[in-house]
């Protein structure tokens, strides 16, 4: 079995006990919600904390529940299959129950939360390997070494944000709230990414998630998420879309909305997808032909690069495929859209 | 003893005029006698090892794909607190192989390192952290040397020698060549009326068994060396510890305990081993070391990647004429059985169908990559792939059902193959008309909706050969019983249990031929201090070959009961019975007594019982250099039928139904017969969609992970529906065969020609990976005169002449 480099567990119970020790113990204090990453990336020695600031024991970071605004809260740490079963995050939030049920396998989703899925470390196939096969490899800008092996003279890394919630949250407008040695603050998700491999999440040191805030969902609200994987359970995606469709009364298309993940180091919005159903309905008889053309424009936009394992070009043809079943499945109040 | 010797010319199993002989044990089914101890977390693995002062040891490996080594420099590492010694190959420098001709491999590297992994020097200390630290600390000066990763660069690169060969350097890095042919190929083309050319590909995968290789060794006062490991052969192991050590044999015991899966990658002996015991001889201490999922997949010996043209000749009433192959089979750095391998590339195809001609030629080469070896089904699963999508496209080529084709080209029963192999019982046909009516074949292939398909495929396998690896004249298989005067019965056996279940069929053969209740058998396998000498678990040996020489021994040890207590009643030992736990004679039933009993009066007239058992081929194989490799006392045959469905829009194939009909002889236990059926057909689905073992442009493994080598979860896995067909073979106990690896071969292909009544392409080259299914699609979609790919009655006139 590969080993751990031995480090101190630090247990607050509190947020601010939490913050705390992150600030105490500097840079090697690394928090931690289900492990279910980070022990693996422990393991392949691609971070080596003194501190690991467990967060399983502060209360409020658990729960899904209603805002004062009418909005659901979910806590940080909750286990991604509790979303995935919630009744109030089925019923008024489908594709992020759809996308938290579709992360990893049965286990993992009982150890992993939310949190970790949306502060997930991006991922590449020349990073998420043990020492020995770095070192073979001769390292990579993200770790230890100096150059990319996916782009070739590349300047800036490439790894690929890999956590599903991620999309599923965009479209639902959610607000993260992080607490941190300044306070607490609310950022729309958008706002987190930069697109830079090696920190893909604009967070200050000493800083920790503590929600995620889904805004009152309208009514007549839509949406699926569509995952393309290699076997039916445990893969990352290799292609991950978020479709949201908001209805008016008259039943006909007023917002719509799409995110992809798996590309490169950030989380994207498919551009345009409200223009091309601008006044139309699940029935009209242009909403096929808005459905390919949405596939068009998500296959010019996005361009997975081969930077997680799988070919790259098979990525690129399943773009417009998994853009318009996951369309379509949306606007049927289906989903989510995966092969089994 | 060869199984006719023993049982006569007609097999007591052998069905009479007055119907089946009635078994009590044999034909039920039996739990493994280690179910509960794994389902419950009480077997005791290799790593569940843990002794007094004992020591954990590391490897450490080469970074470089092909290098020489100019020094190494250990003082950092030994100096660190809590090492206690470490090893370069100089500690062990003579050569080793599991196959005595190749000798190429050193437990660790002297001189040179052939791949990313090889292993260079090893470390024990008082825990692993301490001894991963030590091995950063080791300074290995290397000269990096180019280095092959294609299999056709190795032939021709003569200036890049991976092994060098001062004699022959004109060899390159040719590591086997084999060419064979039987009868008139020429003829034999020139006689067909349809002749097809294609050529194939098979990736690498490997076994990926939940438990990783594990060793422990402890050196005794007395020096006597004890190695416990997650072997699959403990004898080769044993072999090769006292070569490489210079020990005498009589001074190693090698212990192989309770077992994760093998699947083959556990047959060769590894660097662990001897590297635990050289330590714990230059300690004096316990060492242990447990390898990382990640040196699981350097160690590999997994299947070989094959480039394969096959040339084949058909006659308009569905006869075979003659059948050419070329292979080339990529070794990676060294030559494990890839002497076997490349025999059996050719060897084993010459059924269940007869070649007149049939010609191949194999050639295995050394390239910088991860060893490869046998994996389950050893050498013959590529090949049978290839063979059999051709016979499909010859089928189609001529309009005969590919069912019907098979069918009419089977050689019989109590024949011989184009190349020599003797062929004893072959059920291939009732497993032709089982897959054929439970997939509803008739009514539906070529009937379902575009998209939907059903294929065929079918296969023969060996059950153990002749040939023991190393030459000798000794039984292939031993065991030994040992009778206790409380009723029961100890099996003292050299087969591996492997997690197939050989103690399980020692238990119940030694119950079934005694009349006891199987609990009151206990078997003891894998010791070598302890059990007879068996050639252990590779090759579809042990049902087979241990099953007869358990047999032997048990009834020995039943002639020599009956003896006694015939004796003691007066009346001849025809007349005495044994069955159920008891003892009675045949004429007078109210005179019994209990099995116990009688052994007491055994023991009284024969001193303290027991017997020994064993088995060993007949003389077998062609007269011809090879002609033994691949000869088996009795061959298995599958035919699968599989049902998929493709995904034209992502390519992907979802395979529904596996239909697997396996003639195993006959199931001794046919609950771990299918248990092995559902898993040789799961294991074959997976190399066909999912799995590949990828050496990068790095010469590093892709993803050495069980995360990134992707094998199937359970939602990925179809319905497996095993039909058990029974040939009843004259030589095998009770008439059994193999059942482990023969119904693996026919997934691959299957779901190649399903997948071509689907949507009408066909799939040379694996893995079946959606991206290569999307460009055939698109290629007949463009060569098709109306673009189109939707399955109309013109299309079906179009695929089906």
């Amino acid at each position: 079995m590969l080993r751990m480099r031995p480090f101190e567990v630090v247990r607050p119970t509190t947020v601010e006990a939490a913050v705390a020790a992150l600030i105490q113990h500097g840079p090697g204090a690394v928090p931690i919600a289900g492990g279910t990453d980070l022990l693996p990336n422990l393991k392949h020695e691609l971070l080596g904390p003194s501190h690991l600031v467990a967060l399983g024991g502060i209360p409020e970071l658990f729960g899904i529940s209603r805002g004062a605004d009418g909005g659901l809260r979910i806590g940080a740490m909750t286990p991604l299959d509790e979303i995935a079963a919630s009744e109030l995050v089925r019923g008024e939030a489908a594709v992020l129950a759809q996308a938290a049920g579709l992360v990893a396998g049965p286990q993992l989703r009982r150890m992993g939360t939310l949190g970790g899925n949306v502060m997930l470390d991006t991922r590449c196939q020349w990073y998420n390997q043990t020492y020995f096969w770095r070192s073979a490899l001769g390292f990579c800008m993200k770790k230890d070494g100096t150059v990319c092996h996916v782009v070739k003279g590349g300047s800036k890394c490439v790894a690929a944000a890999s956590n599903d919630s991620a999309p599923a949250l965009t479209v639902l407008g959610a607000e993260l709230e992080f607490a941190g040695p300044a306070g607490s603050r609310r950022v729309p998700i958008q706002e987190l990414w930069r697109a830079d491999g090696i920190h893909n999440k604009k967070v200050e040191s000493g800083e920790i998630l503590v929600a995620a805030h889904l805004p009152p969902q309208p009514k007549g609200r839509r949406s699926a998420y569509g995952k393309l994987r290699e076997r039916g359970s445990i893969d990352y995606p290799l292609f991950g879309v978020a479709v949201r469709f908001d209805l008016d009364p008259r039943g006909a298309f007023s917002d719509v909305q799409g995110a992809v993940v798996a590309l490169a180091a950030r989380p994207l919005e498919l551009k345009g997808l409200a223009e091309l159903f601008a006044g139309l309905s699940p029935e009209h008889p242009d909403f096929e032909a808005a459905v390919e053309a949405a596939g068009q424009a998500a296959y010019k936009q996005c361009h997975p690069l081969a930077n997680i394992p799988g070919d790259a070009a098979y990525r690129r043809r399943m773009v417009p495929v998994y853009v318009k079943r996951t369309l379509r499945a949306a606007a049927r109040g289906q989903g989510p859209v995966h092969h089994v | 003893m060869a199984a006719r010797d023993q049982h006569g010319k007609s097999a007591p199993w052998s069905p009479t005029p007055g119907g089946e002989p009635q078994f009590q044990v044999v034909g039920t089914a039996q739990r493994k006698v280690d179910g509960l101890a794994k389902a419950t977390g009480q077997a005791l693995y290799t790593d569940d090892i843990r002794l007094p002062g004992m020591l954990h040891a590391k490897i450490l490996r080469s970074p470089h794909a092909h290098a020489r080594i100019r020094s190494i420099d250990c003082s950092a590492a030994l100096a660190l607190p809590g090492v206690h010694a470490v090893l370069t190959g100089a500690s062990m420098p003579i050569k080793y192989g599991v196959i005595p001709w190749t000798p190429d491999e050193n437990a660790l590297a002297v001189d040179k390192v052939r791949f990313i992994g090889d292993e260079v020097a090893a470390v024990a200390a008082v825990d692993e952290e301490t001894a991963n630290e030590a091995l950063k600390r080791i300074r290995v000066d290397y000269e990096v040397l180019p280095a092959v990763f294609a299999p056709e660069e190795a032939l021709t690169r003569t200036d890049v020698q991976i092994h060098e060969n001062p004699e022959k350097p004109g060899r390159g890095n040719l590591s086997k060549h084999v060419r064979l042919e039987f009868g008139d190929v020429e003829q034999g083309f020139a006689s067909a009326d349809v002749v097809v050319e294609g050529r194939y590909r098979f990736h690498g995968t490997t076994h990926a068994p939940i438990e990783p290789h594990c060793a422990v060794a402890q050196v005794a006062p007395d020096g006597v060396l004890t190695l416990w490991s997650a072997t699959q052969i403990t004898h080769y192991v044993h072999r090769a510890l006292a070569r490489v050590l210079e020990l005498p044999e009589s001074q190693i015991r090698v212990i192989q305990p309770a077992l994760g899966g093998a699947f083959g990658g556990k047959s060769d002996p590894f660097a662990l081993e001897f590297c635990v015991a050289k330590l714990a001889l230059v300690t004096g201490r316990p060492v242990k070391m447990l390898w990382t999922r990640e040196e699981v997949f350097y160690a590999h010996r997994g299947r070989h990647p094959m480039q394969l043209a096959y040339k084949t000749g058909i006659k308009r009433d569905g006869r075979l004429t003659a059948v050419d192959a070329k292979i080339l089979i990529d070794g990676g750095a060294y030559s494990s059985f890839g002497l076997v391998t490349t025999y059996y590339s050719g060897q084993l195809l010459t059924g269940p169908y007869d070649f007149p001609a049939y010609r191949y030629d194999s050639t295995r080469v050394f390239t910088n990559k991860p060893p490869c070896g046998p994996k389950r089904g050893h050498g013959s699963v590529q090949p049978r792939f290839a063979f059999e999508v051709q016979l499909d496209e010859l089928c189609e080529r001529i309009g005969m059902d590919p069912i019907e084709v098979r069918r009419r080209n089977w050689h019989g029963e109590n024949t011989q193959t184009v190349n020599g192999q003797r062929i004893t019982s072959s059920g291939f046909l009732q497993c032709l008309e089982a897959v054929e009516r439970a997939s509803g074949w008739k009514q539906r292939r070529g009937r379902l909706p575009f998209g939907r398909g059903l294929g065929v495929a079918g296969s023969m396998y060996i059950s153990g050969t002749n040939y023991p690896i190393y030459p000798n004249k000794m039984p292939q298989a031993g065991i030994q019983l040992k009778v206790d005067r409380s009723g029961l019965v100890m099996a003292f056996t050299g087969g591996n249990d492997i997690g197939q279940g050989s103690s399980t069929l020692v238990r119940s053969i030694v119950a079934e031929e005694l009349g006891l209740d199987p609990r009151d058998v206990r078997v003891l396998a894998a010791d070598t201090d302890l059990c007879p000498v068996d050639l252990g678990a590779y090759s579809s040996r042990v049902t087979f070959m241990v099953g007869n020489a358990t047999i032997d021994a048990a009834r020995k040890l039943r002639r020599l009961i009956q003896g006694a207590v015939a004796d003691s009643w007066q009346v001849s030992p025809q007349r005495v019975f044994m069955g159920r736990g008891e003892v009675f004679d045949l004429e007078d039933r109210s005179r019994r007594i209990s099995t116990r009993e009688a052994f007491h009066i055994a023991e009284e007239r024969h001193d303290t019982l027991g017997s020994t058992g064993s088995y060993n081929t007949p003389t077998l194989g062609g007269d011809y250099r090879g002609g033994t490799i691949g000869a088996s006392p009795a061959y298995s045959f599958t035919a699968h039928a599989v049902e998929v469905q493709v995904d034209t829009e992502t390519g992907r194939i979802r395979v529904e139904n596996c239909w697997i009909a396996h003639d195993c002889g006959r199931a001794i236990n046919p609950m771990l017969v299918a248990g092995q059926m559902e898993g040789s057909a799961y294991m074959g689905i997976a190399e066909a969609l999912m799995e590949e073992h990828d050496i990068n442009r790095h010469g590093l493994h892709a993803g050495p992970s069980l995360l990134d080598y992707r094998i199937p979860t359970s939602v990925d896995t179809p319905e497996l529906h095993a039909l058990i067909v029974e040939s009843l073979d004259p030589e095998g106990p009770y008439g059994a065969k193999e059942a482990g690896e023969g119904p693996l071969h026919p997934a691959l292909p299957a779901i190649s020609n399903a997948v071509f009544d689907a949507v009408g392409i066909r799939l040379r080259e694996l893995p079946f990976s959606p991206g290569k299914v999307l460009d055939l699609l698109e290629q007949r979609a463009a060569s098709s005169p109306s673009g189109r790919l939707h399955r109309t009655p013109s299309a079906l006139e179009e695929a089906r002449p």
